[in-house]
């Protein structure tokens, strides 16, 4: 279908709902095609490609509320999906919070071309995209002989999204995203075969991270894996990775929500300008970032995306409200969820952190683990080197660092100038001290 | 007003293709296909195809050779309701329908789907998969035979009659329940959810199967204040079963053991740092096995030569009491399946036996590559992708010791309740599982609970420290969801109380 046939098609649900008894409705059609290929030791391994579309709809009818959602948008079908939909909402009890954005919310959005999409997505052929894929790996042919398996892919989707409410916001967006990585396994010691990858993502091909430093950046990453083994256990400062700080923050975004201050499940419920973390905590909700990866004009409710504070030196700004939650708490809302997460940067780069640090542990791989949104405690598993005078001494694996993230934000001792500005969560090299390592 | 009963609202939003039918039908009769009889008239009918059109659609898939191909048709309808801050104040509905093909060339996979199950899109797709191979074309199989298999879910009731004034008054109950279990809970969220799932694959080689799948999953989630102090928990429940799986008994309980759970967390203390050992308690315990054996069996990744256990077939990895099976067959368990999503039935795998390691879990392509019979563990996500080896229920048969004599021989150390999520790295073997609640052992008995601590080891090296298995084995009650390679597919597992006598407790100290 041609985009004005989606939002025509989107239209006449929004109409047909209305017609059926919908008060209001919210409503979402999303178009995307996707194509992957996947290379193992030089042969292609797996090709998969498809196109798919679906639609979701929010069913306001007699202050009741319900969602639906279907991938088959053929009219006669959804008609009769609607019909039922909106007879279904009948049956639920009545919630008064539950209603649209204001409409003065859906004002002012980015004027700022995000520049999501790369148009020349579309000419891509299916060599090409074999050939990417097979390149990454093909770099590794010889490098090291304990190889036992080396794994690459080439990923892309292209992605079209319509959103209209009845009380007159319309939106749409269409963008790319590019995926290229390697993983590689070697004989290490004993039965144990190490295994590390590298994967890269970017909105537009041209910024992905060249294919021989990727998968060099793979293979280094496992052979850094080789002769791993816990160590006993200590207090000591936590240096994380900048491709790696993200496992420890999308954790804090949880607690951040509305939902979560609302259920009481949050351990930072009530402390919106408090002081919860060190004077160099400052992150930042940036959705218009161009060509950032959780850019974004709009949210799922309609709301216009704005730069939004979330810690400032330390100090609790901004919970994340969406709609619904914030009509409960009486708030007014702002986003329903992180675009982008900025961390205001330091003075020095990772290597010059690392260097300095006279005993320490370097996390570069996470595993497994959970958090208590309700009371900030964590334990999670680790690995990655021991550091003793500023060099990494010791390959270390099978470790969990434990504590409360009350405690953690506040021993946050220095921020690094890298952010990683492959992910959506751009977290630079940080330190946090007296960490809980368990080990042997 | 309502127009509309419940059942006709999930029929009619179904596919537009809706059937009188009731679900005991589709395991009835396995009469040749084609013939008047034909079993999978109702797939048949709700798909919108034939056999002229899978045919017609093979012959597309194999225009470039390629050893084999499968078309995996997928219908499913799913509800869920929630209630929170007293009122049933939401609920979802969703309709899945598409169909995935299949092209297989040797250990190659040419994969492509669509949502729109007509003869060109079918044909579309078709060809796309079929680019895996570059050969001659290759015919598809002139008839179809049904592939015979037994029904480990049996059900009376269809979700589509299950009214929602019904769910409203269940979740409303378990609601009131949570309050008066303690005057200490100050929040309550009920979750109800079911689903229908009706599946057909049909493969070049001329085999053909159909499935009904139902699944539900009920959780009761609460948030306690004591002393300005919160604590958050939960129960659940999940099974391939109808509605009729919530007794009276099991409404009563999901209310008192989500609170139970919950005022528990105020007493706990801050697990120890270091190596310990560990008693897991008998139930969903088994998500060791799943992480620290069951991922490492999966013979795509012995194929490929990642797994720590690539070398270990036929060889001693465990005390003698240590058998461990990964089964399909289990009745009403939430990761049993009558068939995979490759068309082959399901069984009950051995891959420990007596401590050596016996069986991997197959797929078709690992099964072809081992020279094996596939183990009926080809499983996907949905029709969006291809299959894997997966496993369904995993779980230790009972052993020779007794619970009190494990935690009698434990000076100090962790005995493991509720456990909430896991994960591994294949090829070392390192794993992990978080313990949400327990308690410690000190002296040989139970003292102060613990709570949200992660426990780390390797697989191999903690299956060898397995020194004491209880005769008390037990099915994990909840809704466990396994991810592989960005797919989820529902599982469960089991576990007797087991005693591994060192492994590393993420702790503080």
């Amino acid at each position: 279908m041609e985009k004005n046939v989606y939002l025509d098609l989107g239209y006449w649900v929004q109409k047909k709902a209305k017609q059926l008894g919908a008060s209001q409705s919210a409503l979402g059609i999303n178009h995307s095609r996707s194509v992957s290929v996947d290379y193992r030791d030089g042969k292609v391994e797996t090709l998969k490609e498809s196109t798919q579309q679906s639609m979701w709809i929010e069913v306001f009818a007699g202050g009741r509320y319900s969602s639906h959602s279907t991938n088959d948008l053929r009219k006669d079908s959804l008609e009769k999906f609607l019909t039922n939909a909106v007879d279904l909402t009948g049956f639920l009890e009545k919630d008064e919070y539950r209603k649209l954005a204001d409409p003065e919310l859906y004002k002012g959005q980015s004027k700022v071309d995000l520049d999501l999409n790369d148009s020349g997505q579309g000419d891509i052929t299916a060599e090409e995209r074999q050939d990417r894929a097979k390149e990454l790996g093909a770099y590794l042919e010889g490098k090291d002989e304990r190889i036992i398996s080396v794994a690459s892919g080439f990923y892309d989707t292209h992605s079209e999204s319509y959103q209209l409410t009845s009380n007159g916001f319309e939106g749409q967006k269409e963008s790319t995203s590019f995926t290229h990585g390697v993983s590689v396994s070697l004989q290490g010691e004993g039965d144990k075969k190490p295994e590390g990858w590298r994967y890269y993502r970017a909105r537009h091909l041209n910024d992905l991270v060249g294919a021989k430093q990727t998968a060099n950046e793979a293979l280094a990453r496992t052979q850094d894996r080789v002769g791993a083994e816990k160590i006993a256990s200590e207090t000591m400062p936590l240096l994380l990775e900048n491709s790696n700080a993200a496992g420890l923050f999308w954790r804090l975004m949880g607690p951040l929500r509305a939902s979560s201050i609302q259920q009481k499940n949050s351990f930072l419920a009530d402390r919106k300008g408090d002081k919860v973390g060190s004077d160099l905590l400052t992150i930042t909700d940036e959705p218009s970032i161009v060509r950032g990866l959780g850019s974004r004009y709009y949210d799922g409710d309609g709301l216009a995306a704005k730069t939004m504070p979330i810690f400032t030196n330390g100090v609790l700004n901004n919970y994340y409200t969406d709609v619904y939650y914030g009509n409960k708490l009486g708030w007014t809302p702002n986003a329903g969820g992180s675009s982008n997460l900025i961390v205001k940067p330091g003075m020095r780069s990772g290597a010059e952190i690392e260097a300095s640090l006279d005993r320490a542990i370097l996390v570069t791989n996470w595993l497994g683990g959970n958090a208590n949104g309700t009371t900030g405690d964590f334990s999670l598993g680790v690995a990655g080197w021991l550091i003793e005078n500023g060099k990494r001494v010791k390959s270390i694996t099978e470790m969990n660092i434990s504590g409360n993230y009350n405690d953690l934000l506040a021993n946050l001792i220095e921020v690094g100038n890298d952010p990683w500005i492959h992910s959506s969560f751009r977290t630079p090299t940080m330190v946090f001290d007296k960490v809980s390592f368990s080990g042997s | 007003m309502l127009k509309m009963s419940r059942r006709d609202f999930v029929k009619v939003t179904g596919t537009g293709l809706a059937l009188a039918t009731l679900p005991g039908f589709i395991r009835t009769g396995f009469a040749g296909v084609g013939t008047g009889d034909n079993p999978y008239n109702f797939y048949f009918q709700r798909f919108g195809i034939d056999e002229d059109m899978i045919r017609k659609v093979m012959a597309e898939a194999l225009h470039y050779g390629g050893d084999y191909c499968d078309l995996f048709f997928q219908n499913e309808l799913s509800n869920s309701i929630r209630l929170q801050d007293n009122i049933v104040n939401s609920a979802s509905t969703n309709v899945t329908l598409g169909v995935g093909i299949r092209v297989l060339n040797g250990n190659q996979t040419g994969y492509s789907f669509t949502e729109d199950i007509s003869l060109a899109s079918m044909k579309a797709a078709a060809r796309t998969a079929a680019g895996i191979a570059s050969g001659s074309p290759k015919a598809a199989p002139k008839s179809f035979n049904a592939t015979k298999l037994m029904n480990y879910y049996d059900t009376k009731v269809s979700y589509e009659d299950v009214g929602v004034k019904d769910k409203v008054g269940m979740l409303q109950a378990i609601n009131d329940d949570v309050f008066k279990e303690d005057p200490r809970v100050v929040k309550a969220s009920v979750n109800f959810s079911d689903s229908e799932k009706y599946i057909l694959v049909v493969n070049s080689e001329g085999g053909i199967a159909s499935d009904y799948q139902p699944m539900l999953r009920i959780s009761v989630g609460c948030t306690a204040e004591e002393d300005g102090r919160k604590e958050n928990n939960y129960f659940d429940y999940s099974a391939r079963d109808d509605i009729n799986f919530l007794t009276e008994d099991k409404l009563k309980r999901l209310p008192r053991e989500a609170v139970a759970r919950t005022v528990k967390l105020f007493e706990a203390q801050t697990p120890p740092a270091g190596e310990f050992p560990v008693v897991l308690s008998a139930g969903s315990a088994g998500i060791l096995l799943h992480e620290a054996i069951g991922h490492g069996m999966e013979a795509d990744f012995n194929r490929q030569g990642i797994s720590v256990y690539s070398e270990k077939m036929n060889k001693k990895i465990a005390e003698d009491f240590v058998t461990i099976i990964d089964n399909g067959t289990n009745p009403h368990i939430r990761g049993s399946i009558n068939v995979d999503d490759e068309g082959i039935p399901s069984e009950e795998t051995v891959l420990v036996e007596d401590g050596v390691l016996r069986t991997y879990i197959h797929d078709r392509i690992s099964a072809k590559h081992y020279g094996v019979k596939p183990t009926g563990s080809g499983r996907r996500e949905s029709f969006k992708h291809y299959p894997m080896p997966r496993m369904r229920n995993t779980y230790m048969r009972s052993g020779p010791h007794e619970f009190d004599e494990m935690i009698a021989s434990v000076d100090y150390g962790i005995l493991a309740d509720q456990f909430t999520n896991g994960q591994v790295n294949i090829g070392p073997g390192d794993f992990t599982f978080y313990v949400k609640s327990g308690s410690l052992i000190e002296n040989g008995k139970i003292t102060a609970p613990i709570k949200d601590v992660n426990i780390i080891g390797n697989g191999p090296e903690v299956l060898s420290k397995v020194t004491m298995v209880a005769n008390d084995m037990k099915m994990a009650e909840g809704g466990w969801t396994c991810g592989k390679n960005g797919q989820g597919v529902p599982v469960s597992q089991g576990m007797p109380s087991v005693l591994v006598s060192s492994i590393t407790v993420g702790g503080r100290g």
